[in-house]
Formats: structure tokens, C-alpha cells, sequence
């Protein structure tokens, strides 16, 4: 038996159900030596934006228990620059290219940087990363100094934000999400009813670590985002909510560090997963897991991923 | 090119206090190294402790019969990963990825300097000993540690026919005090301050005040910084260092880097 493992999600079509999530692969040439790209069901870049970002001051990780903390703070080289330098090597590698946007100053540069986006045909999809704990709406401006509300902690601005997006691209729009809140289905809802494609969760979660002697933050912006393991079961239980809750399909992510993991993903209602922090720990471990899921299919007797995706037998 | 390896553990020996050497079998790497290049390492196999761990390679090549193809690191035993690769026993595996960053620049040396003088701040004797071996050098090796005890490498480095000078904080050794103040009396007191290239390794006080007095000095001068890690192939931007260029990434632009181009700030190590 030879298990269906493809996905589509609207436009886009994956060979495979396991991508490489924004922010922990960078634009993949850094993975060139060590990992067959090509077998990766897709690429999400770093997020960009309209600007060049600096990024927010070091420290900017500290290892934490099953995790890690991170404040890059959305450090990027900007939209032109990625277009002449970053996508030309992203596209000979052959593999769908998903392209990761965020806004510095509000929605309009999101409905700019997709209409820019929309032009170019390598690109597959576009993910509207609407839930970076690490940048306020205030450009550069710590979150820790500036309580600002995120896009993705709001359903009318979810609403509005995709539905503007929605406007101006005909691309796959995926809409990804924030655990940083009471009901992420309302979010979710809103995405899917603004004319997101396909949603994408979760982010990383807010988290602070102390240095008791010297009695100072661990990560120098103060908060920063929580990813790995650690966060793993938090993701599962979201994924399994907003699955019950809409239509359009959901990328799991958020401390997969295994098949298993992964599985347990498919099972909660994925329709495709994406390996982040992993990517530091292993960088092989995409290509393990991919070989896994097929295994684990063959071994189950489940003829294609539509069967696996929300599986749970409750 | 870069390597993502399993290497058997050949040796893992204690070699001062908290001080171990370590000697991986790995000739992928061993041949390609760098001297001032890094691995990363995974010290256990499972998510305790959760990220990998940045060494400078010590040793590694084919020039010498001991090292073919393998590498050696240098560590101290400091937190929870470094005390688990104390632990390794010789025939167990190790997953490592390197050879990572830039390495030290000879080239630069024979252009712009005819001397060298080496700085190691404890530990910084690592990569150092490695660039001594590879390049024949006109010069010396200071090295600073808090006490006798800490002196690593004092050998290997008389053996390469470079004049080993000790700071040590209390005393016990050579100059008493700072391996900074050392090095000001050597270039104050010889011909050094003329035509010269610092390479220095150690904590970034002691790199911080190589900057001030390479500066005073108009010599130039090459760091080896640290800064905390994850992927270690220029992929997360977690591991910035403010320049006069801008941020740069210490696992892909460094982590050598020329000392006038730090901006010292409050935030790194
Ligand atoms: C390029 C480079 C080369 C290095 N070469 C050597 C070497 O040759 N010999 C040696 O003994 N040490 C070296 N270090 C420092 C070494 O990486 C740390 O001592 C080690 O990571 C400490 O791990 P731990 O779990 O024992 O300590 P913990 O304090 O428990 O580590 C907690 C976290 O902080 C990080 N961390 C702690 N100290 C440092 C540090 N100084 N630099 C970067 N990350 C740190 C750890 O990697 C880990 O993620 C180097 C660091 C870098 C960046
Ligand atoms: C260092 C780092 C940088 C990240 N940068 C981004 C980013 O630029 N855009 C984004 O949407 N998510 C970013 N993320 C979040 C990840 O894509 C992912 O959603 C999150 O880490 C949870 O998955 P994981 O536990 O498998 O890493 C980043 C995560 C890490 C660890
Ligand atoms: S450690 Fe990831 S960019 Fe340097």
C-alpha cells in the first residue's frame, strides 16, 4: 500500500504534509549541507516586512525547560531585498515557498506587501503572520515597554486585516495564529470567514526568564516567545478546538520534535504540520518525520492524510 | 561545507580542574576545520538539556599525526550540558554540526603585521593552540587565568617555539594581576606595538579592553565572542553581536571578529 500524501490546501500543493515553520529555517540556504531540501514539503520563509528590521537588542534566547525563549523581533532585510537575494535561492530548491509577511506600522502594509506578493509566480502562498509576541505595533518598541494588542488577540481585527489581504491576492492565504488568548477559535473563525485559505497555529507563547544574580531579564527585551516541547500540549488542545470550530484546513505546529508528536497533531485536526525549534535541535529531523508519518500510515493501514486529519477517536 | 555527524567519543580526559579535553573521530570535519571555527554539539540524547552547545575546535587535522581525522575540544565543566559532556565515555556517540563561522584570518596577518601576539583568557587557550599550529607565527602567547592551576596548553604552545608569557590574578604565576595589563607592558616595553596582529580569546571584559588598548595602540586586533546559540548555522538570528555595521550573527559573520567593529553594550556575555 502506498498511503496518499498529498495535501492541497486551496492552491497550494504539498507533496508532503510536513513544512519548515517561519523564523526557525531561515530562508533554507543556511540548511543547504545538511538537509535534502528538496524532500521538505514546503518553506516558510522569516517573516518580512516592508522595511528593513534591525530586530531587537541581544540577549535574544535563553534555553528554558523542554524549550527555549526567543525576541528576534522580526530582523529582516525587507521585502526588496528578499525578492532580489532570498527567493531567486529559495526557488531553484524546487519545493513550494510559502512567504511569511508582517506589518511594522499597521494593516495597510500588509495589504502593500501582498500586493507585491501577488506578482510573483514562485511564490505559492502567502502566511500572514499576525501573532509575533516580539514586535508591538509600535515599531521597535519592546513589548515589555508597550502592552500592545496583536492583530491575531482581536477577532474584528483579524476580520478586517485578512479581508483587506483578501482583496488584493488571489494567492493561498494562511492566517497564523496567536496562543496568547482566552478563545483562539474566535480568531480562527474570523480568518476563515475574511477568506483566509487555510490557518496556521500556534505562534510562540508569551514567556519571561529571570537571571537571579543578576537579578535581570534572561532575554533582553524582557518578554519573549516560548517554543518546543514545552508548549506542545497547549498547541495540541488548540488545534483540537479550532478544528471542531471551522472548515478551512489547519498547519499544527508547536513543539513536534518526533513522529509522534506529529501524529498526535494530524489526529488533533491538521491537515499539515510544520517543524520549528526542532530545526535547531536536529535539522534532519523533517526528513525522519516525513519517512515516520508515511510508516506510521502503512503500518495503520490508512490509506491517505484526509483519514489521519482529525482522527481522534473520542 | 558543514557537517551534521555522529562521532564516536575517542577520549575524555580531565585535564586541569574543572577543565576537560575531549577528542571526537569525525574526518569530514577534521579535515575542513578552521582554526576559530566551532562545533555544535548535542551533549545528550534526549530534550534535557534542550539545545545544543558551542565549542571552539582545539585541535583538528591531518598536519599532525595525533589529530587525523579527528578533533579535539577543550571545556570547562560549568553548567548542566558541559558536566553531561564531561561524562561521555570513550566508544559512545556524539551528534555534532560544524564546522561552523568564519575562523581567525592569517592572511590578514601576513599583509598588515610580521608579529603575533596571542591573548587567552582561560579557556581562550582553545582555539588558539589550533591557529598555532596551523600557521607559523612570529611571536607570543599570553595567557590569563585566576590562578596556576588554570594554565592550559603552556607546553604545546613553548613546543611551537612561541614565548609563553602567564598572568594570573593571584600571583601564583608569571605577572600578577590582569592578562590585559600584561599586554600593555609588552607593548609599551618592546618592539610589539609596531607591525603587530592580536588574536585573543576569553571572556568579553578581557575582549572588551583588547578593543581599548589595540585602539590606543592603532594595532589591530582579532576576537573570538560568544554569544548564546540555537541553530549555529546563521538561521534564527538568535545569536546577534551589535556592530558599526549593524547586528551580525557570531555563528555565521563571527565569531572572529576585528575588535574596532564591536559595539560594547550592557547585553552580551
Ligand atoms: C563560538 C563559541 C565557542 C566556544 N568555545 C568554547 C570552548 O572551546 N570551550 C568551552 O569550555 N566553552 C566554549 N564556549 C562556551 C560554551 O558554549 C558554554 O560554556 C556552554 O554552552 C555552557 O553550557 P552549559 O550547559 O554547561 O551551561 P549553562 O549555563 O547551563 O547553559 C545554559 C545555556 O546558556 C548557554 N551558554 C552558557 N554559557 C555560554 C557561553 N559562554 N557562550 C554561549 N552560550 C552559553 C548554553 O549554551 C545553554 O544554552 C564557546 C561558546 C561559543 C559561542
Ligand atoms: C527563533 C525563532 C524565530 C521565530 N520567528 C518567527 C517569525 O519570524 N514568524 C513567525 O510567524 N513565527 C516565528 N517563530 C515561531 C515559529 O514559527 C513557531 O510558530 C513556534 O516556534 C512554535 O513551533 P515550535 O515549537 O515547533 O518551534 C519563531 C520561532 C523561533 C523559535
Ligand atoms: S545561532 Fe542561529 S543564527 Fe546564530
Amino acid at each position: 500500500m502506498k498511503p496518499n500524501f498529498c495535501v492541497n490546501i486551496d492552491k497550494l500543493r504539498l507533496k508532503n504534509p510536513v513544512i519548515v515553520a517561519s523564523g526557525t529555517f531561515g530562508y533554507a540556504e543556511e540548511f543547504k549541507d545538511i538537509v535534502d531540501l528538496k524532500k521538505l514539503g514546503g518553506i516558510v520563509s522569516k517573516t518580512i516586512t516592508l522595511n528593513p528590521r534591525k530586530g531587537n537588542p541581544p540577549p535574544r534566547t535563553c534555553e528554558t525547560p523542554a524549550g527555549m525563549l526567543n525576541s528576534i523581533g522580526l530582523e529582516n532585510p525587507g521585502v526588496k531585498v528578499f525578492l532580489k537575494e532570498k527567493l531567486p535561492v529559495l526557488k531553484k530548491i524546487g519545493v513550494p515557498i510559502i512567504v511569511s509577511i508582517a506589518s511594522e506600522s499597521g494593516p495597510e502594509e500588509f495589504v502593500s506587501l501582498a500586493k507585491q506578493l501577488d506578482k510573483i509566480a514562485c511564490i505559492a502562498a502567502i502566511e500572514l503572520n499576525i501573532s509575533c509576541p516580539n514586535v508591538s505595533r509600535l515599531a521597535g518598541v519592546p513589548v515589555s515597554r508597550c502592552a500592545d494588542k496583536l492583530i491575531s488577540q482581536d477577532a474584528d481585527s483579524t476580520y478586517a486585516l485578512v479581508n483587506a489581504v483578501r482583496k488584493v491576492t488571489k494567492k493561498t492565504l494562511i492566517t497564523k495564529l496567536s496562543p496568547n488568548i482566552t478563545d483562539i477559535t474566535e480568531i480562527a473563525s474570523a480568518a476563515q470567514t475574511a477568506g483566509s485559505n487555510a490557518v496556521s497555529l500556534i505562534n510562540t507563547i508569551a514567556a519571561m526568564s529571570i537571571d537571579i544574580e543578576k537579578k535581570s531579564f534572561k532575554i533582553a527585551s524582557g518578554v519573549a516567545g516560548l517554543s518546543g516541547p514545552a508548549i506542545k500540549p497547549i498547541a495540541v488542545r488548540m488545534v483540537w478546538e479550532v478544528y471542531q470550530k471551522i472548515k478551512i484546513p489547519i498547519i499544527g505546529m508547536g513543539g513536534i520534535m518526533n513522529t509522534a508528536d506529529a501524529i498526535e497533531f494530524f489526529l488533533a485536526g491538521s491537515s499539515a504540520i510544520a517543524i520549528g525549534t526542532a530545526n535547531f535541535i536536529n535539522p534532519g529531523i523533517n526528513v525522519e518525520i516525513i519517512d515516520g508519518i508515511k510508516k506510521y500510515m502503512i503500518k495503520n493501514k490508512i490509506k491517505g492524510l484526509k483519514n489521519l486529519t482529525g482522527g481522534l477517536i473520542i | 561545507m558543514i557537517f551534521q555527524i555522529k562521532a564516536k567519543v575517542f577520549e575524555n580526559i580531565r585535564v586541569a580542574q574543572e577543565y576537560y579535553k575531549i577528542i571526537l573521530f569525525c574526518p569530514a570535519i577534521a579535515e575542513s576545520a578552521k582554526p576559530g571555527q566551532f562545533v555544535n554539539i548535542k551533549v545528550s540524547d534526549t530534550i534535557e538539556p534542550f539545545l545544543r552547545r558551542p565549542f571552539s575546535i582545539h585541535q583538528a587535522g591531518n598536519q599532525y599525526p595525533e589529530t587525523k581525522n579527528r578533533i579535539e575540544i577543550l571545556y570547562a565543566a560549568v553548567g548542566i550540558g558541559t558536566q553531561l559532556l564531561a561524562q561521555k565515555k570513550p566508544g559512545e556517540f556524539l551528534d555534532i554540526i560544524g564546522p561552523l563561522g568564519n575562523g581567525f584570518n592569517y592572511m590578514d596577518s601576513k599583509q598588515k603585521a610580521t608579529r603575533q601576539i596571542l591573548v587567552a583568557g582561560g579557556m581562550g587557550v582553545a582555539p588558539l593552540l589550533f591557529f598555532a599550529k596551523r600557521y607559523p607565527l612570529n611571536g607570543m602567547i599570553l595567557i590569563g587565568t585566576k590562578t596556576k592551576n588554570q594554565i592550559l596548553c603552556e607546553k604545546d604552545f613553548e613546543k611551537l617555539g612561541l614565548d609563553v608569557k602567564i598572568a594570573t590574578d593571584d600571583g601564583s604565576r608569571g605577572f600578577k594581576g590582569r592578562v590585559t595589563e600584561l599586554l600593555k607592558n609588552v607593548l609599551r616595553t618592546t618592539q610589539y606595538a609596531r607591525r603587530t596582529m592580536i588574536y585573543a580569546c576569553g571572556p568579553h571584559p578581557m575582549l572588551q579592553e583588547i578593543s581599548r588598548i589595540s585602539k590606543k595602540y592603532n594595532i589591530q586586533a582579532q576576537i573570538s565572542l560568544e554569544e548564546h546559540m540555537c541553530c549555529g548555522v546563521g538561521a534564527c538570528l538568535g545569536c546577534v553581536i551589535e556592530t558599526k555595521q549593524g547586528y551580525k550573527r557570531v555563528c555565521k559573520e563571527g565569531p572572529i571578529f576585528n575588535a574596532q567593529e564591536i559595539i560594547w553594550g550592557k547585553n552580551t556575555l
